[in-house]
């Protein structure tokens, strides 16, 4: 599908971290808030460093109270097997029928490792090497079986087809793993990989592995630059770039109200800030700065970090989202069911299923 | 509990979700998709619909394999545990969910989180069935392989389970984190947990080996025992030697709930289900299934051999490697004799012995007649309540909810409705005190 300006359809995507939240009910109500404004996915941090509950638990928890959003939870990949990270997303995919993402991440600090006991901190290139790993392996875990592996052939008295299960045999510089996964092949085939490029560590690992790139920008010529790079790098890789999107990740406060906003914000371009480049303004402004990045060719969408959670999203879904709708930038609905869809990217060929049996 | 200081023991009642190996049966036409959600969904709301304890899961960390090769007769592929339950703590309002997560292929820190977590997000209705396997064929699926001797199996479990309730415990009642510090013969960590401490407290922890050792562990740490004694006397025996090791840790009988894994076959007439029941383990033991059974035992290609003819005579092979990522029947010589001479005094071919020796049902008759045994069971020390573990996926215990339970109520044994939220309350268990460690204990 392509818009009045000649390029696919923008994809939008917020943050639903809330502070001190450790029940379902809240990031249930943030998850179906971005579902009404027909965002593509939501995301949510995690670390075995602050407060906060297990990501992936929490929008498995949301994944039965919503239909068609993507969820995309923090996977830490440091101190986690490797085993259990793919099988865990891999059954969030299960339970939303579709729509299960994971942005791995990794656990760099002292304090993380003796929280853990098992190994001692490295350095994040290190560490980030490994998650490249465990996204390789992941996604061959995922792999190991075969759409078609279960047969229920009563003749034969055979379940499964064995020669549709295969061993992965995957060694890497720090872990080895011999397979098949216990999950079936998930709905997706590939849950969405999200990276995150802000870390630079990350980006050879967003340049070969991720579906999503997060880009930090301040202005549509410095994204566009960010993209193009990630891009040219996916195909030194052998990728086709075009299944890799970029988002431009901002911090968003729309508390301003309808147009106004602080002097010098709102209106123009987001400010650097400590976390990143901070947007403020209202709606409708911040409206007018998606459709100008997005005339620019700079991205192929936005992750939002609201400042406010629930105020900054009910202004982003009820104020600066039907602007785009009308504008013919932004879906109206969810035409399609799966995460991948929604993002435009095709369900992965099997890598195994070329193959003949496995011989071991 | 009522005020009636007489009141009639109550039964408890637990789901187990249709598991991977021949108790399951695939063939038959109403058998449904074992990792779609919707059979997940079904299940949990139909043991919802009967007021069941708990909803249980099962787990096997890597797929099974036999001559070498992944086994393809039984139901295989599950998902992870702990996110399923999350999904169905969205679906259900009232249910227990247990997950069983190995003590071996984890870390504390991470499985009181996840733990934690479910029982934050669910109200306080997660469960923990502690399991303690250790072999090096699961091992080459994780960083750590098989690194654990069956001996320190359960001190590592055991430090586990009280690692964790550190963890649980360390926020302060009004919610503050607080540091946490752990030193022991198996894990040494410290920091500050990132979650105050959840609903119930600690989540209920669930045991399920039999050894001595898996005895005394539960006896001075679980708040139930999965057991596979499912008969009267067995159960009786089990239940008088675990409970008996209870006060030592001072703790009291009612502290440690005791459910065997049984099932339950219906018919409207003891002669209708005892015909259903002979259906199902007829099912349940197809020819491919009887061979691999007996080459479990004999350690040896028996692919030559006609499961409607006799058993081999050629002795078994000890400890052979044939068969990987599943539990041993016991002295493969023993168990080959014993096959022999039930098939020699009955003229049982190879799948009938197999049926007759490898299938249990635990109840078979009417729902009246189901429902009094179970309670018979209760009543006089053989168990405090059941796990189910049905044969179809997902509508394996929609008839017991329907038939069994409302005659469990009108007997006066069973709950007519959930009197309180969290798991713990359901099954009757205290809650834990929150202690309030001394000044210096943590650093
Ligand atoms: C009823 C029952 C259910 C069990 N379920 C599991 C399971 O789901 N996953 C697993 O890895 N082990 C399971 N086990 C195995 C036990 O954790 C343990 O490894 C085994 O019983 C051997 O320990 P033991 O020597 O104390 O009996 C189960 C055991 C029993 C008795």
């Amino acid at each position: 599908m392509t818009t009045p300006t000649g390029r696919g359809l923008l994809h939008l995507a917020a943050a639903v971290d809330q502070p001190d939240t450790y029940e379902a009910d809240p990031y249930i109500a943030l998850t179906r808030l971005a579902e009404r404004g027909a965002l593509d996915f939501v995301t949510l941090g995690d670390s075995f460093g602050r407060p906060g509950p297990d990501a992936l638990a929490v929008l498995s928890r949301v994944a039965p109270a919503t239909g068609r959003i993507g969820l995309v939870p923090t996977v830490t990949t440091t101190h986690t097997e490797p085993f259990h990270v793919q099988a865990a997303v891999a059954t969030l995919d299960w339970v939303s029928r579709g729509r299960a993402g994971w942005r791995p991440e990794v656990s760099a600090t002292e304090e993380e490792a003796r929280l853990l006991g098992r190994r001692d901190a490295a350095p994040a290139a290190d560490l980030w090497r490994e998650a490249g790993e465990v996204a390789d392996v992941a996604a061959r875990l995922w792999d190991s079986w075969e759409d078609d592996a279960e047969i229920r052939d009563v003749a034969t008295g055979r379940f499964v087809d064995r020669d549709k299960l295969h061993h992965v045999d995957f060694r890497g510089s720090t872990f080895s793993v011999r397979g098949p996964s216990i999950v079936p092949r998930p709905p997706q085939g590939h849950p969405v990989t999200v990276v995150d490029t802000t870390e630079p560590h990350a980006y050879d690992v967003a340049a070969r592995h991720a579906d999503v790139a997060l880009v930090g920008a301040a202005g549509p010529a410095q994204a566009a630059a960010a993209r193009a790079g990630l891009r040219r790098r996916a195909a030194e890789y052998g990728r086709d770039p075009d299944t890799l999107r970029v988002l431009a990740a901002l911090r968003v406060d729309l508390g301003g109200g309808e147009h106004a906003a602080e002097p010098g914000h709102g209106g123009g371009g987001p400010l650097p800030s400590d976390l990143g480049p901070l947007y403020r303004g209202g709606p409708v402004d911040f409206a007018d700065l998606i459709t100008a990045w997005h005339r620019a060719h700079a991205v192929d969408g936005f992750h939002l970090t609201p400042v406010e959670p629930r105020r900054d999203l009910e202004r982003l879904v009820n104020g600066t989202v039907p602007l785009l709708q009308h504008r013919g930038l932004f879906r109206t609905f969810y035409p399609g069911s799966t995460f991948r869809e929604h993002l435009g990217l095709a369900r992965p060929a099997n890598q195994y299923a070329a193959l003949a049996g496995d011989p071991s | 509990m009522t005020s009636t200081a007489r009141a009639r023991k109550h039964v408890h009642l637990a789901a187990h979700f249709p598991g991977v190996n021949n108790t399951t049966v695939w063939a038959d036409p109403r058998s449904r998709s074992q990792i779609d959600f919707a059979s997940f969904e079904h299940l949990a709301r139909t043991a919802e619909r009967g007021l069941f304890d708990f909803f249980f899961l099962a787990e096997g960390l890597r797929l099974r394999e036999h001559k070498g090769r992944i086994h393809d007769l039984d139901v295989v592929g599950r998902p992870e545990s702990l996110t399923i339950l999350n999904a169905l703590a969205a679906v259900t309002e009232r249910l227990g969910l247990a997950a069983t997560v190995n003590a071996t292929f984890n870390e504390p820190y991470e499985i009181a989180r996840r733990f934690a977590s479910l029982d934050h997000l669910s109200g306080g209705r997660a469960a923990w069935n502690v399991v303690t396997s250790s072999d090096a064929f699961t091992g080459e699926n994780f960083r750590r392989g098989g690194f654990l001797d069956r001996a320190d199996r359960y001190t590592r479990a055991a430090e586990f389970v009280a690692t964790a309730r550190e963890l649980w415990d360390s926020w302060t009642p009004d919610g503050q984190p607080r540091p946490f510090a752990h030193t022991g013969q198996h894990f040494d960590i410290q920091g500050e947990f990132t979650l105050p401490r959840s609903p119930q407290g600690h989540p209920v922890v669930i045991q399920a080996g039999d050894s001595p050792e898996g005895r005394e562990f539960a006896a001075s740490t679980a708040d139930v025992i999965f057991t596979r004694h499912g008969t009267l006397a067995a159960g009786r025996a089990f239940y008088a030697d675990v409970k008996g090791r209870l006060a030592k840790y001072g703790r009291a009988p009612e502290d440690l709930k005791i459910m065997p894994g049984v099932t339950v076959v219906l018919g409207d007439t003891a002669a209708e289900a005892q015909e259903r029941a002979a259906e199902i383990r007829r099912q349940q033991v197809s020819p491919q299934n009887a061979l691999l059974a007996l080459e479990q035992v004999w350690g040896v290609d028996l692919s030559a051999y006609d499961p409607d003819g006799p058993l081999p005579d050629i002795d078994p092979v000890v400890d052979s490697g044939l068969s990987q990522g599943r539990t041993r029947r016991g002295d493969p010589l023993a168990v080959a004799e014993e096959w022999r001479a039930l098939s020699r005094a009955k003229g049982l071919s190879i799948r009938q012995t197999v049926i007759e020796t490898t299938t249990r049902q635990s109840f078979i008759g009417t729902p009246q007649a189901v429902a009094a045994e179970l309670d018979e069971f209760v009543r006089t020390g053989a168990a405090d309540g059941f796990i189910l573990v049905p044969h179809l996926t997902p509508g394996g215990l929609d008839e017991f909810v329907d038939r069994v339970v409302p005659v469990l109520q009108e007997r006066g044994v069973y709950r007519t409705e959930y009197t309180g939220t969290t798991l713990r309350s359901h099954l009757g268990l205290k809650e834990p005190a929150h202690p309030v460690p001394e000044k210096g204990l943590t650093v």
